[in-house]
């Protein structure tokens, strides 16, 4: 007990202090998921409004498959990534592997089903009558489609939250592509589960306690969204 | 040549026909009122005429040319000649001044701040401009509503149920813009069940029942055949016996 509170006491100084190795652990974490997020909204954010203004065969399967891609293992992810980025792999001379770049690409793919999957239902929790009063008052399908999207603001912006908050305390794909390389790809997950191994508790705890702050930030930031 | 001219318009779902050979004639600037009960296939009509909807067969001729073989591009191009007011119109969830401009806007005409205050004006909501459009009260919407359609001046506007669930004031200063409009010029068509309002409204009446029209003609007409349309009132209008 002594132990987790001596731990806990210089975990906080490490923070209050500014650790060098904290801040850039941290800094890249950020970095890696926000630019992740950044990408996977740019995909998905425009897919999931074409699947959900369009009819077409095998629709509602499609969303089926989406879903259940919800609780995709992140090592699952890493696996496939890695034999995509590998050297044999068909993206093996890009020499991505064990770069910050191929864990952008990993999170994105992991983060895509969630955020793809909750556009989808919040485009489709728009009503019907907004789509048709735009249409009546002239709007281009593109404005049509960009009234919607604003009405469905919040509920966008809420499934982008969630695929950050994903993104950020994944570990597979950041162990298995990153590599964890100390001041290159080492970010808080793979640093607190190697200090952990190491015994150096106070390090891991520190991180630890920031990933949980981030966390709490992006939860409060959500509800305060959903709140409005 | 008739503005609009709707010729052997069906509509089925399934095996339900909403809308049954219909044909009828709309001339410009004249207030056409489509008088029907509940689930009598005026809305649909309306949305047709919108290019909203797709008939299963028959035409909607609008300046001679048939809308219902236009593509998607060239159906666009017809609604912006016209407007529809819903019969339950929803808000965008943004201000009254945001709503009312949207037209304005989608159609990058940005210098417009004066006809959206004037607009609002004659819907009597002066001052309201700032307030948030989803918490005003039922008649206020449909005001709004009304407003939204007519500040980007279409040359046709549909109107579904314009005072329906509306208190008797608030039914009035919707009836006033209508008859306003009208004198302006606009080519208003009206989807009713209130007898008296189309009554006072329109030039020309269409009776739809069960998605067919069973009579056209003047609103005078409908007076001197009261005693034939007794019972369809009634089942319609209750208030209206007098």
């Amino acid at each position: 007990m002594d132990e987790i509170s001596a731990g806990f006491i210089r975990a906080i100084q490490l923070i209050v202090t500014l650790d060098p190795q904290v801040v850039e652990i941290t800094a890249r974490s950020l970095s890696i998921s926000l630019t992740s997020v950044f990408i996977a909204s740019l995909i998905d954010i425009p897919i999931g409004g074409i699947i959900q203004f369009h009819n077409f065969r095998g629709k509602r399967a499609l969303i089926n498959l989406i879903q259940t891609f919800y609780s995709l293992p992140t090592v699952t992810v890493g696996l496939l990534v890695f034999l995509l980025l590998s050297r044999s792999g068909p993206l093996g001379s890009l020499g991505l592997l064990f770069s910050p770049e191929g864990m952008i690409i990993g999170q994105t793919i992991l983060i895509t089903p969630i955020m793809l999957g909750l556009t989808i239902s919040a485009l489709g929790g728009v009503s019907v009558q907004i789509k048709e009063t735009a249409m009546s008052l002239g709007a281009t399908d593109l404005q049509v489609i960009f009234t919607i999207l604003k009405e469905a603001k919040a509920a966008v912006i809420a499934a982008i939250l969630l695929g950050f908050g994903r993104a950020l305390s994944e570990v597979g794909v950041a162990m298995m592509i990153g590599g964890n390389i100390r001041g290159y790809t080492r970010v808080l997950t793979t640093a607190i589960s190697l200090e952990t191994s190491m015994g150096d508790l106070e390090l891991s705890m520190a991180l630890g306690i920031i990933l949980i702050s981030i966390s709490l930030a992006v939860n409060l930031l959500l509800n305060r969204i959903q709140g409005r | 040549m008739a503005l609009i001219e709707i010729k052997g318009l069906y509509k089925s779902f399934g095996k339900s026909e909403i809308l049954n050979d219909i044909n009828l004639d709309m001339e410009e600037g004249k207030v056409m009122a489509l008088i029907g009960p509940t689930g009598s296939g005026k809305t649909t009509l309306l949305r047709h005429i919108d290019t909203l909807d797709q008939p299963t067969r028959g035409s909607i001729f609008f300046h001679g040319e048939d809308i219902c073989r236009l593509s998607s591009k060239e159906k666009f191009l017809v609604r912006r000649r016209m407007a529809m007011v819903f019969q339950k119109p929803v808000m965008f969830n943004r201000s009254v001044y945001e709503n009312v401009s949207y037209g304005l806007k989608v159609r990058s005409k940005e210098n417009s701040r004066d006809d959206v205050l004037h607009t609002l004006d004659e819907v009597g909501l002066t001052g309201y401009e700032s307030r948030s459009a989803t918490t005003l009260s039922g008649g206020e919407m449909q005001r709004i509503a009304l407003a939204r359609a007519m500040v980007i001046k279409p040359e046709v506007l549909l109107l579904d149920e314009p005072t329906a669930n509306l208190d008797q004031k608030s039914a009035s200063a919707i009836d006033d813009l209508i008859e306003r409009l009208a004198h302006g010029g606009t080519t208003v068509i009206i989807a009713s069940h209130n007898m008296t309002e189309c009554r006072r409204l329109a030039n020309r009446f269409a009776i739809l029942v069960n998605g067919k029209i069973t009579r056209t003609g003047r609103p005078n007409d409908i007076q001197l055949d009261r005693g034939q349309y007794i019972g369809f009132l009634e089942s319609i209008d209750p208030s209206d016996k007098t």
